[in-house]
């Protein structure tokens, strides 16, 4: 038996049954990223386990570098944080550990500062898709998903600003779940946008995506936008009874730009909802034009204030011998950022300024809400929405860096659910002529996790394409 | 030609809070640098603000106290620029919904009250501070995250003098209220002050100046005494007044204008999305309402009513907090229904001797305690002894840590008021000195004192000056 190859309630069995130790599990994951990874390249700053402290016992989980671990680097991909090292957690970190469950003190590749589509802005060089290694794993939780994809990792936390975990899990064929604004915590999350953030489940299966969902949800303190509320077991809700279940399909969503392969794939997966018991008609979410624009404004206005803290003067990178504080400033953000952040900077600076500000930002958060208000009208009626994830699969790395629009259009049916706050899922549901996986999104009202996993499940039950895996 | 200065003040002061306004570092002063750090207040990544629910309520509570409608919907802004004593390059302020606006102060100018608008009342979180060396600028982050409040004026104060009186009223309010020490010194009040002037008569505003770095109410007057003859000097010449900012030096006693910076900061102002807007509902408005204390006006109107005092005493008695509650309770002590004696004394003596040790008035420590205190001034007003003595054995019995009772048993200080022993004392007196004898009779009835004054010192200070006088007036003109 391949230790790596198991999904979490699987080893939990296994555990439970003696049949091996929690160090075997983190011997067979160290070993399979030292044989795999040099052609996935998921994992970042990755030299064995060996010479770390004891690890303490617990189902490993892989980490997207952004977020924060006490004593492991921790650097966004980015060259300006070279040698971060928290003093701290994050919140999901300690409730991982206190559900049983161990970070693993190694971080997966991404997008520098969560900032783009196809992990190819990262430091550190890009990941490859483990179904096809010319391919990207999408992004920019990239790492996470081609970890868990490459069986490099039993399960993985990334983080969801506009697509972030739902489109690289789509590309590499894994579950990938965004939970509503406020369920999970944001501190310790290195932030990119704010008020669009949330860090969500990388898993093999609907079920892990439960698990790990139980795990890192809640309340926290110390986050001010993280919400009272009660978290069910979301186990519970995996019934495979999905009966009346209505499933609002948006028209917008199969107009413009989506790949005629993955149009029929959503169909048929829409057809296979229906014929396990949900009813589907075509809804509209008229806004849904707008909201790769508004996303770009808000995103971008959010990173440019959270990211002027990279200065060279408490920590991360400094420029050498700099002459003066504006040349501090000048030289250590010029050499310490990528590209993508830079662009995104200064787009976010110029829709803040004086005279822009209305025109930009507060009209952009005006749209936001009639966003908002579409997704409400169509939950009136419907428990959920459905769409592809992506127009397309996984790309050609290096297809789309040469321009941005492109790549910022990669995103276009995941950015709503972020602004809109509303939890989505993405699960497999077919696979291209090309051999890529297709990854179907579901959308729901404000804390319905449980409803999507149930709807995500039930389909999972009767279909094969979670079992799929690349041959690496 | 004459002009009229037009001045709006903008005070912002450290809220006395134990904890930071978003992170559970203490904010006590003058620890060793960056000891009161976190990850939050360093603003390390991924760090978030949580807001100290007490700093708001201090800052609701001000509002309320200068007469401001407490707004229900209120939020925090991200203030944006660079500097490295600004850990975040932003700072968490509050920008188009401040907490409480449009309220007003009162404060008396030459007996003559004045009202003066307030525009806003926010709270924000203060910067770190730079300490700059020979070859290096190190930053100490202690500061960083202290909850300030800013307290705007409006443009309604017209002389220094009605400055310096603003913020002594404001300041008395806020020491009232236990939101702030106001310690210009120690940087937990710091006032910045435009100003700009126009020709008497005339309505269109003048160009404004701002000036900073003045470090005592005194400096705030100071500066805008110089700077409104500055302008005026300007424009008597013709020149124009340059719109800049301008620092104080309060040992020259002159103001220079600050480098100026390229072009106009732009904050690039949007809402702090890592706190969401706060609903502030009017229970919680009437809650906090009701905790205020009765400020120093109305304390003062109560002590003029109640106490029969004059508006000076009961002013000079309620414009600090403590000191207004412990003389009144020295005041209601007093055993007999004239309290003047109390508040003379309290006034007199006890002010005196806390200025004279810089020591708060209120902590000027009496041996006996108020018991002790309100025996001698009986004792003073009962004519048992005199005044002159009084005043000394309360200084005595201060810096010998004894009880004023004590010293005066101890040294026989009883005055004495026993007219036949004084007749005796006034005869010698009328002898040693016939020139002033002679000036009485002749109708200088003044030449009195002169005698008064010789019996006294002859008495060793223990003879009653009243009874002294009767005596010396009826030998005077018996012999």
């Amino acid at each position: 038996m391949e230790i790596y190859k198991l999904t979490s309630h699987e080893l939990s069995v296994k555990l439970n049954e003696k049949a091996f130790t929690h160090t075997d599990v983190v011997a067979a994951i160290e070993s399979r990223i030292k044989s795999i990874d040099p052609k996935v390249k998921a994992y970042v700053r990755f030299n064995g386990f060996a010479g770390q402290n004891e690890l303490p016992a617990g189902i490993p989980v892989s980490i997207k570098d952004n977020i924060c671990t006490k004593g492991v680097l921790t650097e966004c991909c980015s060259k300006i944080l070279q040698g971060f090292n928290p003093p701290y957690n994050a919140t999901v970190i300690d409730k991982l550990s206190g559900a049983g469950f161990m970070a693993l003190p190694v971080k997966t590749n991404m997008d520098e500062f969560a900032f783009g589509s196809s992990t190819e802005n990262s430091c550190f060089g890009r990941t490859n898709n483990p179904w096809d290694t010319d391919c990207v794993p999408g992004g920019s939780s990239g790492g996470s998903a081609a970890a868990v994809a490459a069986d490099e990792a039993i399960m993985a936390l990334g983080s969801d600003t506009g697509g972030s975990i739902r489109q690289p899990a789509s590309f590499c064929g894994v579950v990938g779940m965004k939970p509503t604004y406020g369920r999970v915590s944001r501190y310790g999350l290195i932030a990119f946008a704010s008020s669009l953030d949330q860090i969500g489940p990388i898993t093999k299966d609907t079920r892990d995506s439960a698990i790990l969902l139980n795990a890192i949800s809640g309340y926290d303190p110390l986050d001010s936008t993280s919400v009272n509320a009660e978290v069910p077991d979301y186990t519970k809700s995996l019934t495979g009874d999905i009966k009346g279940i209505k499933v609002g399909i948006p028209k917008e969503y199969f107009v413009s730009g989506i790949d005629p392969e993955i149009k029929n794939i959503i169909e048929e997966a829409v057809n296979k909802l229906r014929a396990i018991g949900a009813a589907n008609k075509e809804v509209s979410l008229p806004h849904t034009e707008y909201a790769v624009p508004v996303y770009y404004i808000i995103a971008t206005a959010e990173a440019s204030s959270n990211l002027a803290r990279f200065d060279g003067v408490q920590y991360g990178w400094r420029s050498n011998g700099p002459e003066g504080l504006i040349d501090l400033y000048k030289r250590t953000r010029e050499e310490g950022f990528g590209e993508e952040a830079k662009r995104r900077i200064i787009l976010g600076t110029f829709a803040l300024s004086h005279g822009y500000y209305d025109a930009y930002y507060l009209r952009a958060l005006k749209v936001r809400t009639l966003i908002k208000n579409d997704f409400d009208n169509v939950f009136k009626e419907f428990d959920c929405i459905v769409t592809p994830t992506s127009p397309t699969a996984a790309f050609k790395a290096g297809e789309k860096t040469t321009d941005p629009l492109k790549m910022y259009l990669s995103d276009i049916f995941t950015i709503s659910a972020n602004l809109a706050g509303i939890p989505a899922i993405s699960i497999p549901c077919g696979f291209t002529k090309a051999g890529l996986p297709v990854g179907l999104q579901i959308l729901a009202k404000p804390f319905d996790e449980g409803l999507l996993l149930r709807i995500a499940h039930a389909y999972e039950q009767n279909t094969p394409w979670h079992k799929m895996r690349p041959e690496i | 030609m004459e002009y009229v200065a037009v001045i709006g003040l903008e005070v912002h002061l450290h809220l006395k809070t134990k904890t930071k306004a978003f992170c559970g570092c203490s904010t006590e002063f003058g620890s060793q640098p960056n000891t009161q750090v976190c990850p939050v207040c360093l603003g390390f990544p991924g760090s978030l603000p949580v807001l100290n629910k007490k700093a708001f309520d201090y800052a609701i509570k001000t509002g309320l106290a200068l007469n401001c409608k407490v707004q229900n919907f209120t939020k925090f802004d991200r203030k944006n620029y660079f500097y490295p004593d600004l850990p975040k390059n932003y700072q968490i302020s509050q920008y188009d919904l401040p907490l409480a606006t449009k309220g007003y102060l009162d404060i008396e100018v030459e007996g003559k009250i004045k009202r003066i608008g307030i525009t806003r009342v926010h709270m924000e979180e203060d910067a770190g501070k730079l300490i700059h060396k020979e070859n290096c600028s190190l930053v100490d982050f202690n500061r960083a995250g202290v909850p300030l409040l800013e307290i705007v004026s409006e443009p309604d104060i017209n002389s220094p003098l009605e400055a310096y009186e603003y913020l002594s009223t404001l300041k008395s309010i806020l020491e009232y209220l236990e939101v702030s020490d106001c310690d210009m010194e120690k940087g937990s009040l710091r006032c910045d002050a435009n100003v700009s002037i126009r020709p008497k008569g005339e309505t269109t505003l003048g160009t404004k100046t701002e000036l900073k770095n003045m470090n005592s109410f005194k400096g705030v007057r100071d500066a805008l005494d110089y700077e409104i003859k500055r302008q005026s000097e300007a424009l008597n010449r013709n020149e124009k007044i340059s719109q800049e900012t301008r620092l104080w030096d309060a040992k020259t006693m002159v103001s220079v204008p600050m480098r100026t910076k390229e072009g106009a900061q732009d904050y690039r102002y949007f809402p702090e999305p890592d706190l969401p807007p706060f609903l502030v509902s009017d229970e919680q408005i009437l809650g906090l309402k009701n905790e205020i204390p009765e400020l120093p006006t109305e304390k003062m109107l109560r002590f003029i009513k109640e106490y029969g005092l004059s508006e000076y005493d009961a002013k000079v008695l309620t414009s600090d907090k403590k000191f207004a509650y412990i003389t009144e309770e020295r005041i209601k002590k007093y055993p007999s229904a004239n309290k003047k004696p109390v508040v003379n004394w309290s006034i007199g003596p006890v002010l005196e001797t806390a200025a004279a040790s810089k020591m708060e008035p209120a902590d000027l420590i009496i041996p006996g305690g108020d018991d002790e205190f309100i025996k001698l001034i009986k004792l003073a007003e009962d004519g048992q002894i005199s005044n002159l003595v009084a005043k000394s054995v309360f200084n005595e019995s201060l810096k010998a840590n004894k009880l004023a009772t004590q010293i005066i048993r101890e040294k026989n200080l009883f005055q004495i008021s026993d007219e036949s022993s004084l007749e005796k004392l006034a005869d010698e007196v009328i002898k040693g000195n016939p020139g002033p004898v002679q000036d009485f009779k002749s109708g200088k009835t003044n030449a009195i004192m002169f005698l008064v004054g010789q019996l006294m010192k002859k008495s060793g200070g223990k003879a009653n000056p009243k009874v002294v006088q009767d005596v010396l007036r009826r030998r005077l003109t018996d012999v």
